[in-house]
């Protein structure tokens, strides 16, 4: 038990500090860490709660709670809390007073841009690993691929589709 | 005028409750519009920050303006707020999951719920992912961390180390 609040400490303590871009960008490296190096869950669980986060409101970082408390309880939530939020926090308090000395200077918009395509990259293979893990039937797929066109062309509330979504998985239709 | 540590955690308390899928546009309308704790510049550059940290953008947010007005309790009492209410929910659904997981019919809803929250994750992709094609020097960066991470399965930190660096080298070369 110890060893694994140790594990999920350190996994989104690293996970924190390299968050460029929010919670969507680290996803790939937590399915990896979570169901392929600690084997503490299946991937279709990793996708479950994924998608359970995704359901309700708040940042999209709330998977990670929701992990810690699957895999270790209590004390695995509070950790896993703790340790992607924490680091995080601790450096956006110290640049705040770093900030308005450095905030003309060029070096700090090329950092910006040059971090642009790495967490696209990152968002994509999220995207590419999540797709994966729950596409296993025609129908999901279906789902996903309609949830995406829908998305990118209508003002829809999120909310909706993933809605749909469950619906349409709840009848049972082609699985 | 400046709000107290409690006002504060209340203001993000509420955020965290509302924000179904995307937090930052209440967020502005709270901070600048409703309870004009910021001004708009104020809070573009704060953001701006924010954009800058590692972290989500929103959690980095209420920890910049909880400092800003009340110090580290005020941070604190910010990202406390931010998170309690969304926690709270995920942990009950997660036991929902939980409970009812060897349910065939409930099995499907989750399977079914999972997959259109991988279109929407899909669809967020497609829309960061357009712009770069007008900076020819972002799309190879990009690709090879796809394929990095994706493909390859290479483990996360290891290939930012080499990758951001390169690719922010690449940007004040070029000025792109």
């Amino acid at each position: 038990m110890n060893d694994t609040l140790v594990s999920l400490a350190l996994l989104y303590g690293q996970l924190s500090l390299v968050a460029f871009g929010g919670g969507n960008t680290i996803l790939p490296e937590m399915h990896r860490q979570v169901v392929d190096v600690h084997h503490w869950m299946s991937g279709a669980d990793f996708a479950a709660l994924y998608a359970l986060a995704q359901a309700a409101p708040g940042p999209n970082m709330m998977v990670v709670p929701l992990i810690g408390w699957h895999v270790a309880g209590w004390p695995g939530m509070v950790v896993s809390t703790l340790a992607v939020f924490g680091p995080s926090s601790v450096l956006t308090i110290i640049a705040l007073g770093l900030w308005s000395r450095f905030k003309n200077q060029a070096w700090r918009a090329a950092i910006q841009n040059g971090l642009i395509p790495i967490s696209v990259g990152l968002i994509a293979a999220s995207a590419y690993v999540i797709t994966r893990t729950v596409d296993r039937e025609w129908i999901f797929a279906a789902i996903t691929l309609a949830a995406a066109a829908v998305a990118s062309r209508l003002k829809l509330h999120p909310l909706w589709l993933l809605a749909a979504g469950a619906l349409i998985g709840w009848t049972g239709f082609g699985q | 005028m400046a709000p107290t540590t409690i006002e504060i955690f209340r203001g993000f308390l509420l955020l965290g409750l509302s924000g179904f899928g995307g937090v930052l546009p209440l967020a502005r309308h709270m901070v600048v519009e409703e309870r004009k704790w910021l001004t708009a510049d104020e809070f573009v550059e704060l953001l701006g920050l924010c954009q800058f940290l590692p972290g989500g953008n929103i959690i980095n947010l209420s920890v910049a303006i909880g400092l800003k007005f009340r110090g580290i309790p005020g941070a604190l009492a910010a990202i406390l707020g931010l998170i309690a209410a969304p926690t709270a929910i995920v942990l009950a659904l997660g036991a929902i999951y939980v409970r009812f997981q060897s349910h065939p019919q409930v099995v499907h809803l989750f399977a079914g719920l999972a997959a259109a929250a991988a279109g929407l994750l899909l669809s967020l992709a497609i829309r960061i992912a357009l712009p770069l094609w007008r900076r020819p020097l972002a799309v190879p960066f990009a690709a090879a961390c796809f394929l990095a991470i994706a493909i390859f399965h290479l483990p996360l930190v290891p290939t930012m180390l080499v990758l951001a660096p390169l690719s922010i080298a690449a940007t004040m070369k070029i000025g792109a």
